[in-house]
Parts: structure tokens; sequence; C-alpha cells
């Protein structure tokens, strides 16, 4: 897809982070940081390590409270917010350190992921009759595509503890993507990645965007891959925002460079 | 050369997703039911019966009770002989008050109510976990043994402290004798065993394993950590409920608070530990070695030409319960389920090696 | 009042016999972060071995002292509960570095299974007494005050000094030193310890070693008061709200969880117990011990406790 094709897809404005403050104790993690996320985007947070970037992803997905400000997602104004009504407001995350259930398999992972769209009682699950065996087959059918889409199916029933570091990070990826969201964040999702994976897991990415539509913000520190897949950065240092724009906008800020490389002296 | 699945390959999900996809071990279940529910009425002793199979039954529905609040969602507990205290005084309670009620229902009932106790003591689960869920528990196991000791009203102030139920009828047939009381029981744990198994397998299951093993990502995916770990208490202290009813009914006829005192508790989780945690059949195989242990060691020292005073024998236990404990906490800990397993694992390929 | 003032002080006492079975308990976790579901038994283990050494000594060398049997038999059973700590070491401790807690606590518990069988083996299972000298009457003080005075045991209050003294060391100990200052790493977490060079195993066993001299000394006076015999390793179950109360890092606080215990299991049997039946103190203590756990899980003086997210 072309850069015109693309920047025709990105529509309204979804998430709009006002004016965060986050700290733990005495430590400011996050200062006043304002900066929006429109539908169909896929939005860089990049910056030094310590920046707060993974402190930001949890404030948007209710981990973290913040002390001041507020998020609108989709027209609708929070203070508050926590993980559960996140998630079934459709936004979804991966792990930095992968948070999977590593007592169960690939298969059962994912599905995990349908949990807020099952609806059958303890009692139907039991009998496991009609309605509650057709709902675990449906549900199965779409977390297949999924796994078809991750190219994983070789590892459906291995328990995930077995897996290598880059296929575990597919699972953590099909399991938000289970949830069907509208807003998928990514902590770091090449992180420990060779090329070959990055460039594996760059196209799930942008295929994810295409196919679904599903809007990304995404945490990374490889610069070639945010320069390429993203549409919009962020820049974060030390807990501030020093940089928001176009990729090429941002590669050319002067704050950026020197938070990145340093004064010259 | 036996277990071999080439050429069963599944079209469609519900073939995939049963509980024994592999036609040798349908094979095998389906022996096995048949010798239960033939084989065994046939051929089996009164001793074998009423000494073995009975209390192995029993005890191995109150293992899968356990198994889902300790294997499936991590919650550790030591106080399951109050649940089974809390069903059998309950159901006894319901027959003695309400006569004419039926047998089955009596026990369904005690079950309910050990739900209530056990979402009750389940409560801190939500707040706090390991060891201090274990002392949580201990609290519970403590408190009910006293209530059903110094409360006359739960033994209908009963002189003597203990209870005891008058001969049995289900659905019209007497529940007496040893094969009887067997069958009744038997078809008790099938029916539930299958439920269980129907639990872990769907939706629940999965919540309550996640649980288990992240519950902060659980939360963000949407599972609600309450809901699990309350419904993790309450099916596990229902099932737990009905073995408590059923060993006081069925196997005790008559009993004290004393039949399901902390001891009781420890041995139940000793069967989940030794049989596998977070495995239905798990609880089969643990009841099965815990059953059998004594018998071995009152008969095996027999056989030798030794003889072991009963106490002696009681501290052997003690040791040989403690040490396997240890050893498949460090070497298994998913116990005979997993040495099972891989032992089906091997027969897949064999004779070959690889 | 004066009644109330006896009750009061028996309660105390029994708690300062709680608070030294929860010494052990304490110094396990605060030391390897294990809780040590076999404290009881090792009570029970040394209880037996200091008593039925003080007979055997005596016979197999023939002589009557009663002094020399007792200090004979404290060394041979410290020695006992040293090789014990070696061997739950070696065996168990070392192949489990790093499980999560319920893990280590129900090897504990197989531990504490495996200990009051062997034990019973080893050294019997009937009834039987120590007598190391403890002043067995019982005195009347405050007379003045109180008609007839109120009674006090002394060998309970010779208890209370012992395990004063032993809180005294053992908090010092943690401290002030630099094996105590290890001991508190290695409770922390397990391979962050051994990835600095603290020798994890050596650790092990010498905690395991002094929680065991701890559960000689509660024996001792346990075991002289009450005589010793099986049912003792589940009296070591009374303790465990102690330690809850009182905090599981805390050594001060298990002396303190177990007065409070003590007390409140006496004063309630007393005055609360005649309205319900009677026999509460079965569960006094725990529920106690639960009512804190809803609202301050690290007791009284114990560190807060993270949850790392």
């Amino acid at each position: 897809m072309s850069a015109s094709d693309r920047d025709q897809r990105i529509g309204k404005v979804m998430l709009d982070l006002q004016n965060i403050s986050l700290s733990f104790g005495g430590v400011k993690a996050l200062t006043d940081i304002s900066f929006n996320v429109r539908e169909h985007e896929i939005r860089a947070i990049i910056g030094p390590n310590g920046a707060g970037k993974s402190s930001m992803l949890n404030v948007i997905n209710g981990v973290y409270t913040p002390q001041q400000g507020g998020i609108e997602f989709e027209g609708r104004r929070y203070t508050r917010m926590n993980p559960r009504r996140a998630a079934e407001m459709g936004i979804a995350r991966t792990f930095q350190n992968l948070a999977l259930f590593k007592g169960m398999s690939v298969l059962d992972n994912i599905m995990t992921g349908r949990n807020l769209r099952m609806k059958c009682g303890l009692l139907a699950q039991a009998l496991r009759w009609g309605p509650a065996e057709r709902e675990e087959i449906r549900h199965r059918e779409f977390v297949e595509n999924i796994i078809d889409f991750l190219e994983i199916q070789a590892h459906r029933k291995t328990p995930v503890g077995r897996l290598p570091y880059g296929l575990q990070k597919r699972v953590d990826l099909g399991r938000a993507l289970a949830m069907e969201p509208r807003l998928l964040l990514l902590d770091e999702p090449m992180a420990g990645m060779n090329i070959e994976e990055k460039q594996d897991m760059s196209r799930f990415i942008l295929d994810v965007n295409d196919e679904f539509g599903t809007t990304i913000v995404l945490i990374e520190h490889d610069m070639g891959v945010v320069m390429d897949i993203s549409d919009r950065v962020v820049v974060l240092d030390y807990g501030k925002k020093i940089g928001d724009g176009k990729p090429d906008e941002v590669r050319a800020n002067e704050a950026v460079i020197q938070a990145y490389l340093g004064v010259a002296h | 050369m036996f277990y071999r699945e080439n050429g069963q390959f599944k079209t469609g999900y519900r073939a995939d997703q049963q509980i024994f996809p592999i036609r040798q071990d349908r094979l095998f279940i389906g022996l096995l039911l048949a010798a239960a529910f033939v084989a065994v009425p046939l051929l089996a002793s009164d001793y074998l019966l009423r000494a073995i199979l009975i209390p192995f039954l029993i005890l191995a529905l109150a293992a899968v009770g356990l198994n889902i609040l300790v294997g499936y969602c991590g919650q550790i507990s030591l106080g399951t002989g109050a649940f089974m205290a809390v069903g059998a005084y309950a159901a006894w309670n319901f027959g003695v008050r309400f006569p004419g009620m039926p047998l089955v229902v009596q026990i369904l009932l005690g079950g309910c109510f050990a739900t209530l106790v056990g979402v009750l003591f389940g409560i801190p689960s939500l707040r706090i976990r390991g060891l201090y869920l274990a002392v949580a528990t201990l609290a519970a196991q403590f408190f009910v043994d006293w209530a059903f000791l110094r409360i006359a009203f739960f033994t209908n102030y009963s002189s003597s402290g203990s209870v005891s139920v008058p001969p049995l009828t289900a659905f019209g047939l007497p529940v007496h004798t040893s094969l009887q009381r067997y069958l009744f029981v038997l078809v008790f744990v099938v029916v539930f065993s299958l439920l269980a198994k129907n639990l872990v397998r769907g939706a629940i299951g999965r919540q309550w394993m996640a649980i288990r093993d992240m519950d902060v990502a659980a939360a963000v995916i949407g599972i609600r950590p309450m809901y699990a770990k309350l419904t993790a208490f309450a099916v596990s202290s229902f099932i737990v409920g009905v073995a408590g009813a059923l060993w006081g009914y069925i196997h005790l006829g008559s009993w004290e608070p004393l039949a399901f005192d902390l001891a009781r508790s420890f041995q139940l989780l000793f069967m989940v530990i030794i049989g596998g945690l977070g495995s239905i059949m798990g609880g089969f195989f643990g009841a099965a070695f815990i059953v059998l242990v004594p018998v071995a060691l009152t008969n095996v020292p027999h056989w030798l030409g030794l003889s072991l005073s009963v106490d002696t024998a009681a501290h052997i236990e003690h040791m040989v319960f403690g040490a396997l404990i240890v050893f498949f906490l460090i070497a298994e800990p998913h116990g005979l389920a997993r040495l099972w397993s891989i032992g089906k694992e091997k027969l897949r390929i064999w004779p070959f090696p690889h | 009042m004066g009644f109330f003032l006896e009750t009061l002080f028996g309660g105390l006492m029994s708690g300062m016999l709680y608070a030294l079975i929860g010494l052990g308990f304490v110094l396990i976790f605060k030391a390897s972060g294990v809780f040590n579901f076999a404290q009881g038994a090792m009570v029970l283990v040394a209880a037996l071995s200091m008593a039925r050494f003080s007979e055997w000594i005596p016979a197999w060398l023939g002589f009557e002292n009663l002094l020399l049997a007792n200090v004979l038999a404290f060394i041979v059973s410290a020695a006992l509960m040293f090789l014990l700590a070696v061997a739950v070491e070696r065996f168990v401790l070392r192949h489990l570095v790093n499980q999560e807690v319920t893990t280590l606590l129900m090897a504990t518990l197989g531990i504490s299974y495996f200990l009051d069988g062997l034990g019973q083996i080893a050294f019997g299972s009937s009834v039987y007494s120590i007598d190391v000298g403890m002043p067995k009457d019982p005195i009347f003080i405050l007379e003045s005050l109180f008609e007839g005075g109120v009674l006090i045991n002394l060998e309970d209050l010779t208890a209370a000094v012992v395990a004063a003294l032993l809180v005294a060391a053992l908090a010092l100990f943690f401290q002030y030193t630099g094996t105590g200052r290890a001991l508190r790493a290695v409770a922390d977490d397990h391979q962050a310890a051994q990835s600095i060079g603290i020798p994890l195993n050596r650790i092990w066993v010498i905690v395991w070693s002094v929680a065991g001299l701890v559960a000689l000394v509660a024996g001792i006076i346990w075991g002289s008061k009450f005589g010793v015999q099986f049912t003792l390793s589940t009296a070591a179950l009374r303790a465990l709200p102690v330690v809850i109360l009182g905090g599981l890092t805390s050594v001060p606080g298990a002396i303190l969880g177990g007065l409070i215990i003590g007390v409140g299991e006496k004063l309630s049997e007393v005055y609360l117990g005649s309205l319900v039946g009677g026999g509460i103190e079965i569960w006094f203590a725990y529920v106690l011990a639960l009512v804190f756990l809803l609202f301050r899980p690290q007791g009284l003086f114990g560190e807060k406790i993270i949850d790392r997210v």
C-alpha cells in the first residue's frame, strides 16, 4: 500500500491523551503528556530507556492510574480506567516480558483471548451440550484463523513454555488479536529478535493493520522498523514529550537527536 | 505399534476437542468402564468393595474437586476436610428434618451447603495468596471441626455427638449391600468426573488456569479474578461436599467430626500432589495410591514373614507419604498423571526408540 | 479481679510457649523465604531426642548424674538437629531453588510427615518426660494487693525468660552480623543471592540448624511442662497464627503475637466460651489470624508484602 493510500485510510481521532502525569512515590514517570492516536494508524512511541514508554501503555490500558490528566477513547472521557474495562472497550495489549500462561498450550492461550465473548454459563459448560459445544467450536474457528495468520499451526497443542522466544511473542500477539481489539498496544514486539524474525513480525503488524483495520500503538527501539511501518511517532524522554509527528519530521527534530545521540561538545 | 495415532485424522473441531481423541484411549476407557460396571460386580469380594473400591472412588471424587481448586486454579487449600464435613452434616440434617427427601437430593443439597461455606472461606483468596491463604483455609478447618462438635443443633442434639444414617434407598431400590453401595457411588463418581472434565476443558477451565499462571495478565484480557477464584472455590467445594456426604452415608454409615479432620485434609492434598496437579485423572491416581499404600504396608510384611505393629505401619506410612510428596514436588510436579502420559508418549513410538 | 489476672498471666505464659515455636518459623522464613510447616515435627523430634537420650546415655555409660545426662543429651540432640538441617538442605531445598511459595510450603508439609514418622520409629511413640530441673512449684504474687495472691507458675516464668533471651540474641544476630545480612538477602531472592556469590546451601544449613536449636529449646520447655508425645507436632500448628499476627519476618513480632494469642485464647475461652458451648480455643487463634490477613497481612511488625507485577 503506498504512502498516500495509507494516509487516506487514517480516520478521526480515536484515542486522546490529555495532560497525563504519573508518579510513583517521589518519582515522576510521566509529566504532562498529551498526544492522540487516529483510527487505523500505526503510532510508534519511542525514546531512550526509562523514558516512560511502558508506563504510558499501562496508563492507556488501565494498569496504572495517572494522578493528573484524562483519557478520551472513542469520544468518551475517562479519568480512571481499569484493565478489565479497557479490555471490554476493545483495547488489547502485549507485554514486553511476555505474560503468557505457561501451563497452557498455544491454542488455549489464544482461546483465553476470546473469554469476553464466551457467554455460556457454568452449568451449560459442565454439561457441554448444544449451545456450549457450538460456542466452543465457533471460537475455536476464529482462533484457528489467527493461528493460520501467524503461521504457528504446527505448535497449536504445544505448551507455550516449550516454544522458542520468537514463537512465544507470536502467541502473545495472537492472544491480543483474539480479543478483536479496536486498539492494539504492542510493548516492544520485536525485542530480542533477529532480522528474519523482525521482518516476520513487521509483516504481521502491517497485515493486522491492513486486513483488520486495527489501530496500533507500539513501543519499539529499532529505528529502522519504526521509520518503515509507522504513520506517526511520539518521542518521550525522561517522562516528557519531546517530539510528535510523521517519522521524517521527528527524525530531523533537534531535541530528538540530542536525546538519543547526546549533545556534541 | 499399538498406540499409533496414524490414520486417525480429525475433520472437524468437535472431533478434535473430544475428551479422548485417540481411538485407543477411547477403547481403554470403554474397557475400564465395562470392568467397573460389569466385571467388578461379578467378581469382586465384599472386602474388596467395602475396604478398597468404595473408599477409593469417594476419595478420588474429593481429589477431583480439590484438584480444581489447587491444581487448575492455583489456590492452596488445607481445609478440604471441613468442606467434606459440611457436605456430610448438611445432607444428614436434611435427611433428618425432612423425612422422605430422596437420598440423591439430600446428597446434592449437602454439596450446595458446602458450596456456600466454600465461597465464604474463599473470599480471602481475593486479597491473599500462598501461605496466607493456607492459613485462612486452616481457620475454616478448625472452625468447622468445632462447630460440628459443639453446636448441638447440627447433630440434632445427639447425646453421643455422632450421627448415623438409616437404611438407604435411592429411586426405590435399596442401597444396602456392598455391591449396591459400590454401584451407587460409581454412578456419582462417573457423572461428576465427566462434569468436572467438561468444565476444565471449557472456558471457565481456561480462566482458572490463567489465574493460576498469571493473574495480572488474566485481568488485562478481561478475566475477572474474583469470578474465577470464587467459582473455583464454589465448584470445588460442591464436589468435595458431595464426596463428604457419600463418605458419611455410604462408606461410614455413622460418623463424628473426627472423620473429616485436618489429617483428612492433608490426605486429600497429598492425593492431588502425588496424583498430579491440574489433571482430572490425577485425582484417581492419587486416591488409588493413598488407599493402596496402607493396604500394602499391612500385607507385604506379612507375606515376607515380618510382622509390623499397627503403630509402626502407621509411622512408615507417614514417612512414605512425606518422602513421596517431596519427591514428586522435585521431580514431577504433575505427578503420576504426567508419568502416565509420558508412558503413553513412549508407547506411541514403541518399539522404536525415537 | 484476681481471677482475671490469673487468667491473664496464664495466657501470657502459654503465649510465650507458642512464641518459642513461632520463633523457629520466623527464623526460617526471614532467612530463606520458606515457610517451614515442619517446625512442629522438628520440635517433636528434638524433644523426643532429648527425652530418650537423657534416659539412654546414663544407661549406656553407667552413671546417674542428672545434670550430666541432660547436658550430654542436649549436645547429642543439637548435633542431631544439625544433621537434620544438612539432610533437609541436601535432599530437599537444593532441588527446589526459586520454586514458588506454595511448592516449598507443600514440600515442608512432606518433610513434616516424614519426620513425624521417623521420629516415632527411632525414639518410640509413648509419652516421655524431660526433667531439666525446671522449678515446678507455683508461687503466689501480689498478695498484698489481692487476697490470697495471684497464682503464677514458676516453670512458665522460666520459659518466658528463656524465650526473651533467645529473642534478644536472634534479633541482634540478624541486625548486626554479616551472616544475618546474607540471610536476609537469601530470603528476598534465592537466585539473586546465589548470583552474587552467597553460598546458598551453607546458608540454608545454618538457618535450619539454628531453627533446629530453637526447636530443641522449645521442645525441652514444652516437654518439661507437658511431657513429650506425638501431639507435640500438631501443637505447633497452634503457633502458626502467632507468626501471622506478629509478622513472618519479625522476631520480636513472634513474641508479641504469642502473647496476644495466648491471652486472647484464655480470655475468650473463659468469658466467651461459656456462651457458645466451650472449646473455642481450637479456632480462636486462627480466626484472629484470618481477620489480620484480611486487613493487615504483614502482621504487626512484618515487612509489607509487595506483589511484583
